[in-house]
């Protein structure tokens, strides 16, 4: 049941994902301090002119006061590019657009030698970015000296020649070689054509002008949006040049069209929404962490905080979770994109849906007031039929007549979701074991679940639990939360987890032992009783001990299941191991010591027997040589054996196989050697008795 | 018959004890020998049926070293006998040099087996 339950909810927060709402907020201080540390110099400068332009236009736009001081080394590298005649159309333009943001101090001669330079290379012209350096150099010479008298030389020609890359879904191409279009180049030949206009001499034909317009609406049909409500524009191919993503080909547009928009009489008829989309695009974005993706949406938002088309109104919520029990107000604020403030306007609360009924609005609409010093529009009490709980608030923006000279953004409705969090009272709650069958309380206590009291309870197999409580919400109505579990845990660590039901605002849970015998294994004893309440939207959710319970359940059958095996903490293995203990073979039985004495004893008998009976026998020792030499050589024989048998004792007593083996090839070679003497001579000896 | 039996067993022991007497000296030495080892062996064993046979390899060692060096014995005694005409050219010195040698390597295995 709970798993149907958690379904239910995940079920009813992707809804609420894919409805179009998300909060968009204008360009706050964390963007400001991003830009300062995202474009820091290196060496008193930013590298390349292109990377010194991009810092300087981030920090223009967005406002930041800490800049880094790179005026020397920047003005310096204009200097000197504007001075030679080597520099690139491209390094020209970029040159002039930090000029124009530094203002560094150029001297006129330089400047009579570009546009010399600039107008011929526009004569020459034969590509898309070609026209598009020389021109908008020319266009930033023009501010930057305020030369009212420079003129584009044949401006209608410039204008076609541009005119003609154009194909027929608005898009692009870069030049008439390339058969490849783009809505990146869209935007930059927007830019260029704007700079033709403002430069000419006397008007260019307004029927030029008007299809001009008409390319703008068809690159508008092709524009893209996501499911939030932000538009984008994206290239059918990935060309690795220039483009490098949506951001990079919208931004281009953006500048293309508030550049045309800005120099042309009239209107360009695009509908408000589609450029609120773009500022929602690049405010969607965040903080970006590329310097260049950085530049691109600061430079976008730029372009749009003041443009002639449509002036985007941002509609933000600075908290989108209001607390009941608070009592907190709904504050909303309205901005352009870079954080400025929106002209008079009126902010009304249209309608409100919650979670489990889209279709009707549960409130009014209703005006919000604003607060002329903080800037922000409040609704101070939420009203009663708002009680706790996911909504979709839906604001609207209705402006007071302004003049003519400004068209503002606001879309027709923006739906935000709204959390509202409370206090929920939780009254008569109750802990009972009744007897079954007759449903008779046995034992009864109250329990009191804000505070700490702990109950003590005793319960047989034949009983029943009862939990029951009550959930009011702050406006005074049923309450049904996300998790209501009680646990019952066994002294072996063995857990139970029951769902407690609801039924408008009572909340109870019975629990019938009985048939609970099994599943709880049959085992008796002292469980823990554990509550938890919980919800997103509920202030005071509770993880709670009650206290326990002992429970006199049955003996366990033959075939009873088993408790589970309790997870083994994975680091005890780590830990020491049991002891072993090592058993030996149990010595053998010796036996007695004057035993083993004893026979020690008859074992020298027969020896003695031995020598008795040689004496019996007359043994004699006649035959030993008289002589010196041979005598020596007996008694060598004699003690060369009786050495050999030493070693032997040596050996047996202490000395190992090899150093014996050793000693007894040194005296087996002595004995051999004397003993061939003697025995050779007795032999001689006797063969010489036996002859004679 | 037992009478006459035992009469006859007598005898017959009467016969061979003056026979053995016959025999030379240095054979006699040897029999005492051989039965001097034998006689140990036979103590070592009972020895062993009284307490078990717990350290096995000095009981096979002590009893093998006696009964080896009676077999040695025995062969010296052959080779040595004059009345034994295979061994007619082989000296008797040679005989008792062999029986030194065979005797020094019996106890040398002996003693590594003694433990």
């Amino acid at each position: 049941m709970a798993r149907s339950l958690g379904g239910f909810l995940v079920l009813i927060l992707l809804v609420s994902i894919c409805d179009a709402a998300s909060v968009f907020q204008p360009i706050s201080d964390s963007h400001r301090s991003a830009a300062s540390e995202l474009f820091s110099p290196v060496d008193g400068s930013f590298g390349s002119l292109e990377e010194t332009y991009e810092a300087l236009r981030t920090f223009e736009v967005l406002g930041v006061e800490k800049k880094p001081d790179v005026s020397t080394a920047s003005c310096a590298l204009v200097s000197k590019t504007l001075e030679s005649s080597s520099s690139t159309l491209k390094d020209l333009l970029f040159t002039l657009k930090v000029n124009g943001i530094l203002k560094c101090k150029i001297n006129e001669k330089a400047f009579e030698d570009i546009i010399s330079r600039l107008k011929a290379a526009v004569n020459d012209a034969n590509s898309l970015l070609d026209f598009y350096y020389s021109i908008r150099s020319l266009v930033l010479i023009k501010e930057q000296t305020l030369k009212a008298d420079l003129h584009l030389a044949d401006a209608e020609g410039v204008f076609r020649s541009i005119k003609a890359l154009s194909q027929s879904d608005g898009r692009w191409r870069y030049s008439s070689s390339n058969p490849d279009s783009s809505a990146f180049a869209a935007g930059i030949a927007l830019q260029t054509l704007a700079g033709v206009i403002s430069l000419a001499s006397s008007e260019i034909d307004q029927s030029m002008i008007g299809t001009l317009k008409n390319d703008v609406l068809k690159l508008f049909d092709g524009i893209e949006k996501y499911d939030n409500g932000a538009f984008y524009f994206d290239e059918k191919l990935i060309d690795a040049r220039e483009n490098q993503g949506p951001l990079s080909t919208t931004s281009s547009v953006v500048r293309g069209v508030t550049a045309f928009a800005a120099v042309i009489d009239g209107s360009l008829n695009l509908p408000g929404d589609k450029i609120l989309g773009l500022a929602k695009f690049f405010l969607g974005i965040g903080i970006p962490g590329d310097a260049k993706d950085f530049f691109n949406q600061a430079d976008s938002l730029g372009c749009l905080e003041d443009n002639r088309v449509a002036i985007p109104l941002i509609l933000s919520l600075p908290s989108t979770v209001l607390s009941l029990t608070k009592k907190d107000s709904l504050k909303v604020r309205v901005n352009t994109v870079l954080g400025s403030g929106a002209p008079a306007l009126v902010v009304k609360l249209v309608e409100a849906f919650s979670s489990n009924s889209k279709d009707e609005s549960l409130i009014d609409s209703q005006e919000l007031k604003f607060n002329p010093e903080t800037g922000v529009y409040i609704l101070n009490d939420l009203p009663k039929s708002i009680d706790v709980g996911r909504y979709m608030f839906a604001f609207e923006i209705v402006l007071h007549e302004s003049g003519p000279e400004k068209v503002y953004a606001t879309g027709s409705q923006t739906k935000i979701p709204i959390f509202v969090t409370g206090f929920i009272k939780i009254e008569n709650a109750e802990i009972a074991v009744l007897d079954s069958d007759l449903g008779s309380i046995e034992t009864q206590k109250k329990l009191d679940l804000a505070g700490n009291g702990i109950v003590s309870l005793s319960a047989n197999h034949l009983q029943k639990l009862r939990l029951s409580f009550q959930l009011t919400t702050p406006r005074g109505r049923a309450f049904k939360p996300h998790q209501v579990l009680l646990k019952l845990r066994h002294e072996s660590k063995v857990e139970h987890i029951f769902v407690v039901a609801s039924s408008g605002k009572q909340l109870e849970l019975v629990l019938d032992f009985l048939g609970l015998v099994e599943k709880f294994f049959y085992l008796s004893g002292r469980y823990d009783i554990e509550l938890s309440v919980g919800d997103a939207v509920m202030e005071n959710s509770l993880l709670r001990a009650l206290g326990h319970i002992e429970l006199d359940l049955p003996e366990p059958p033959e075939k009873a299941p088993r408790p589970p095996p309790q997870p083994v903490d994975p680091y005890s293995r780590y830990g020491p191991k049991a002891e072993i203990t090592h058993i030996f073979r149990a010595p053998e039985k010796r036996p007695p010591k004057e035993l083993s004495l004893t026979f020690l004893g008859l074992t020298i008998v027969p020896l003695l027997g031995f020598l008795i009976g040689l004496l019996r026998l007359g043994v004699n020792l006649k035959n030993f040589p008289t002589k010196a030499v041979p005598a020596v050589f007996a008694i060598l024989f004699h003690v060369g054996i009786g050495a050999v048998l030493l070693l032997y004792v040596l050996f047996w007593l202490k000395l190992d196989l090899f150093t014996t083996l050793k000693g007894l090839g040194l005296l087996g070679a002595f004995l051999v050697f004397v003993g061939h003497r003697i025995l050779s001579h007795l032999a001689a000896a006797s063969s010489k008795l036996k002859s004679a | 018959m037992a009478r006459s039996s035992g009469k006859d067993a007598q005898a017959l022991f009467h016969s061979l004890r003056t026979a053995y007497a016959a025999t030379p000296t240095n054979l006699k030495i040897i029999d005492l020998y051989v039965g001097f080892a034998v006689l140990t062996a036979v103590i070592q064993v009972v020895y062993m049926a009284l307490v078990g046979s717990f350290p096995f390899n000095s009981f096979l060692s002590g009893v093998l070293s006696c009964v080896g060096t009676a077999v040695l014995a025995v062969c010296l005694r052959i080779q040595v006998n004059k009345e034994n005409k295979e061994f007619k050219d082989l000296a008797p010195e040679r005989a008792f040099a062999d029986f030194v040698l065979c005797n020094l390597v019996l106890h040398l295995v002996i003693m590594n087996f003694l433990g």
